[in-house]
């Protein structure tokens, strides 16, 4: 299986901190891929590596193919319409890419408030437009930056459902980033764990899903942190 | 009755004037957060290259259309200076576009002198409900409404607008779809260089420039762009023409020669109104 998105002992430092130090990844063609760490471990870092918003201060970043993000917080065009936000997902695609016909194909949910200004949809509905915005660069890799964070079990449970069909009929890959570990195993097909800018787990899903230390800190196990001190 | 109307429609002319260079300014400012200083530059330059191209013999359409290309270019030459570094504070960008203003004064003195410049507009005076206006200012009028018709749809209806809007909404989200963000604020302040200029060989036939006459259309245009919390280019046509007829009002009935502190202060006035209405006032105290 070739890569679409690979980092090789990717460092990456904002005024002297390191958020990153030498992390080795890699996303193949097809594959759901996990990427579990607590706050601060530096996903967000990796995510803007990626992306190619922020630049390595060692190591590699190699996308083959055409790589979206869906970035935590979703990140609106909060006074653009749905489906201006849309439209500007396929901003590189040119004038001709930019038909946003397809997304609301895949999420019929968006056809009725494709008129309405995206900052003023609930939360399910805006990573509904993330993603759709994404998806408009046509992508063969998607990263997803927090899936789940804040929102209802109901509409996770949907957006997961979008995801998988996504993979399974057009191919997709996607890179999912979770605090919600649980979640993020159980879709996925491999996962890296990244604890302070390195990646200290890698392996399948349901093997990670069984490792006691993954267990313990991010399945809801016997957690050393939350002990009172 | 027939000044009152007089009043009104040269009031309009002078205000559509200030609408434009406060509109540059709101164009420049939601996508880089930066206020140009620089924008009444924009006005006197092609003011002054229309003057001087019309006195070559270049026939009138061609001389201003030329002046305001060639402020278009300056104002991208200002975004250059101004935001062309990446990480560039708007703070520090806003005394960049200062010192080019004043650095403009230096090549417009060089180049065409200290003396004030005019050139024949439309000819002739309209007589209109009894009132005699120079046909000019409607000229102006004619001009401007038709430009910021184009500027909304282009905002509103195209991909480019719509991008640029995108910047001032979400810059980061902006660059996670792939827009470049800096190329975007070259592009506002192409535009507001444009619109500057527009300004300056609209209103050269109606009041003679100088080099330092910047001064007044900056003051006044952004006094049109805050009305609208400089993000919003339709408020600043409507702020741009209400101060014009305001101080042509004052002009006219008062006969003083303060009818631009006396507005600004009845802008003063709408923009406390606002911002007491806004509650911003109340979070600045806290």
């Amino acid at each position: 299986m070739s890569a679409v998105a690979e980092t090789r002992g990717l460092v990456v430092r904002y005024a002297g901190a390191t958020a990153l130090d030498g992390v080795d990844l890699t996303v193949g063609e097809h594959e759901l891929v996990a990427l579990i760490g607590a706050n601060g471990a530096g996903k967000t870092s990796l995510v803007r590596a990626l992306s190619g918003l922020v630049r390595p201060d060692a190591g590699q970043v190699l996308v083959h193919g055409r790589l979206a993000q869906v970035p935590e917080g979703r990140e609106m065009f909060a006074g653009l319409s749905v489906d201006d936000n849309l439209r500007l997902g396929g901003w590189r695609n040119g004038r001709a890419g930019r038909a946003t016909g397809p997304v609301y194909e895949l999420m019929p949910e968006l056809t009725a408030v494709r008129h309405r200004a995206a900052g003023t949809l609930s939360g399910g509905q805006q990573q509904m437009v993330a993603i759709g915005r994404a998806l408009m660069a046509r992508p063969d890799v998607l990263v997803v930056d927090e899936l789940s964070l804040g929102l209802a079990p109901k509409v996770v449970d949907m957006l997961v459902g979008h995801l998988r069909r996504l993979h399974a009929e057009r191919g997709l890959a996607v890179l999912l980033i979770e605090q919600n570990a649980r979640l993020a195993l159980e879709l996925c097909d491999r996962g890296y764990v990244l604890e302070a800018g390195r990646i200290v787990l890698h392996g399948d899903a349901d093997r990670l899903a069984r490792d006691p230390r993954v267990a313990a800190a991010y399945l809801g196990g016997h957690v050393a942190a939350e002990e009172p001190r | 009755m027939s000044d009152l109307l007089g009043y009104l429609l040269t009031g309009l002319g002078i205000g559509a004037g200030f609408a434009l260079v406060g509109s540059g300014m709101v164009v420049i400012h939601r996508v880089t957060r930066v206020v140009n200083l620089a924008q009444g530059a924009f006005a006197v330059l092609a003011a002054m290259l229309t003057s001087a191209l019309l006195a070559t013999g270049l026939p009138h359409g061609l001389a201003e259309g030329a002046g305001v290309l060639v402020a278009a270019g300056a104002g991208v030459l200002t975004g250059i200076v101004a935001i062309g570094r990446p990480g560039t504070e708007p703070g520090a960008a806003l005394i960049i576009t200062l010192g080019l203003g004043v650095l403009a004064y230096a090549v417009e003195v060089t180049v065409w002198g200290d003396q004030p410049r005019s050139y024949a507009g439309l000819p002739g005076a309209v007589t209109l409900g009894g009132a005699r206006i120079q046909a000019h200012y409607l000229l102006v009028i004619a001009v401007t409404l038709p430009v910021f018709a184009a500027l909304m749809a282009f905002f509103r209806g195209t991909d480019p607008g719509k991008a640029l809007t995108a910047c001032a909404e979400n810059p980061y989200a902006a660059r996670v779809v792939g827009i470049d963000v800096r190329r975007m604020g070259l592009l506002a302040f192409g535009l507001g260089g444009a619109l500057g200029g527009l300004a300056g060989v609209l209103l050269t036939p109606v009041q003679q420039v100088t080099f330092d006459s910047d001064v007044t259309l900056i003051v006044n245009g952004f006094a049109a762009a805050v009305l609208g919390g400089l993000t919003r280019p339709g408020v600043a046509l409507a702020g741009g023409l209400l101060l014009g007829v305001a101080q042509t009002l004052i002009a006219g009935y008062g006969g003083g020669a303060h009818q631009l502190e006396i507005a600004l202060l009845v802008m003063l006035a709408v923009m406390v109104a606002q911002a007491v209405r806004a509650g911003s006032v109340r979070e600045v105290a806290r």
